[in-house]
């Protein structure tokens, strides 16, 4: 029996999902988290440009990003930056080689430290 | 005493010049106690010679029998079938990545084995040299500390040039021009200190720099070279080095 195929597209190549291990996964999300804060910087200096525009205009602009879905969106840079941010010490430290057979246990540790201070944030944003 | 018998589907991956890349799949009976490579040399002995794959040693020195079994990089002549398959289930065997595939199974390591030349790394060393793990006496009879310690000992290095930590790098998948975990880790096993050839290989855009940390190289490496700590190690030094030469205490080259 024989099936035709097509080569694998390089994004499915990079990712190999599901065979690939911790190391891996923490360099897509802090790639995945790169992208999306460097987005936001631009969105956000993009959207401040109100201010130029007078106090009201700007008062509208403040009226909107007070809606639910704004909060969230926050919430999500705020996960990127915490996620991201956390990641970078650790490869930071295994940059320097420091406890680099222990990279693994490292990425968990931060990991969960941005896991909470994530639901610190979401449990503060959303019940205010 | 009856030997297991398994039926396994073996899933391969086949492509000859510029036509287009088609899986042929073959159902054998095995032995789940041996190695995909013994089922690979089945399929080609009883069920298609046409089949192209590389092998020599069978015994995990050569590095030539690397492919991806189930999407995971593996020596083909050390990973038994039992530990891919299970009994009436199917095996994807596949070619290593980032390779030029030649034919089938078999991918072109040319660049590979010319930078590793590049960078002479050396194909044995002094057993002093090797970070031989010390064997403990646990039987009270075989002596611990390290194996050999006759000052002219020398032992084959680790790295058998497989090629197994280039296919799973995915840095190596999106950038051609990255020197890659084997040659890197070869770097390091010699140091960069008093050598500005192999300190500029290291120390660039498409050097220790381009690895973005994700061990996948240490994952598969067969041999226990550990690439993804040798990087690292390697970064450490261009680090001193800089540091050394910002202060005027490099080597000039």
């Amino acid at each position: 029996m024989s099936v035709q195929t097509r080569s694998p597209s390089r994004a499915a190549q990079w990712l190999n999902f599901p065979h690939r291990g911790v190391g891996m996964w923490a360099f897509a999300m802090n790639r995945l988290s790169a992208l999306g804060l460097a987005v936001y910087l631009f969105l956000h200096l993009f959207l401040l440009r109100q201010l130029a525009e007078g106090p009201s205009a700007f008062d509208r602009f403040i009226s909107l990003v007070r809606s639910p879905l704004f909060t969230l969106s926050e919430w999500v840079v705020v996960v990127g930056g915490l996620y991201h941010g956390l990641n970078g010490v650790r490869v930071i430290l295994t940059s320097l080689g420091v406890a680099v057979p222990y990279q693994r246990q490292m990425f968990w540790i931060l990991f969960g430290i941005a896991a909470l201070g994530s639901l610190a944030f979401a449990i503060r944003m959303f019940t205010a | 005493m009856t030997a297991e018998v398994w039926t396994v589907t073996f899933r391969v991956f086949r492509r000859k010049g510029a036509e287009a890349p088609h899986y042929d799949f073959f159902r054998l009976e095995v032995s789940p106690d041996e190695y995909v490579l013994d089922a690979i040399e089945r399929i080609w002995a009883f069920h298609d010679r046409s089949l192209v794959y590389r092998y020599a040693c069978h015994h995990a020195t050569c590095g030539a029998c690397g492919m991806r079994v189930n999407s995971v990089e593996k020596l083909t002549c050390i990973t038994t079938i039992r530990s891919v398959a299970r009994d009436g289930g199917e095996v994807t065997v596949e070619p290593l990545r980032n390779f030029p595939v030649i034919s089938d199974l078999t991918v072109d390591m040319g660049d590979l084995y010319r930078s590793m030349e590049a960078v002479h790394y050396p194909a044995v060393s002094p057993v002093a040299a090797a970070p031989l793990p010390t064997i403990p006496a646990k039987d009270g009879i075989s002596p611990g500390g390290p194996l050999r310690e006759e000052p002219d000992a020398h032992r084959l290095n680790d790295c058998i040039e497989c090629g197994l930590c280039v296919s799973a790098c995915p840095i190596a998948t999106t950038t051609a021009g990255y020197l890659g975990p084997a040659v890197l880790a070869a770097i390091q096993f010699q140091g960069i200190s008093g050598k500005p050839a192999l300190a500029g290989l290291a120390d660039c855009e498409d050097g220790v720099w381009r690895c973005h940390s994700a061990y996948e190289c240490t994952a598969v490496c067969p041999s226990l070279v550990d690439p993804g700590w040798r990087i690292m190690d390697l970064r450490k030094q261009a680090i001193g080095r800089r540091f050394r030469r910002l202060f005027g205490r490099g080597e000039t080259a």
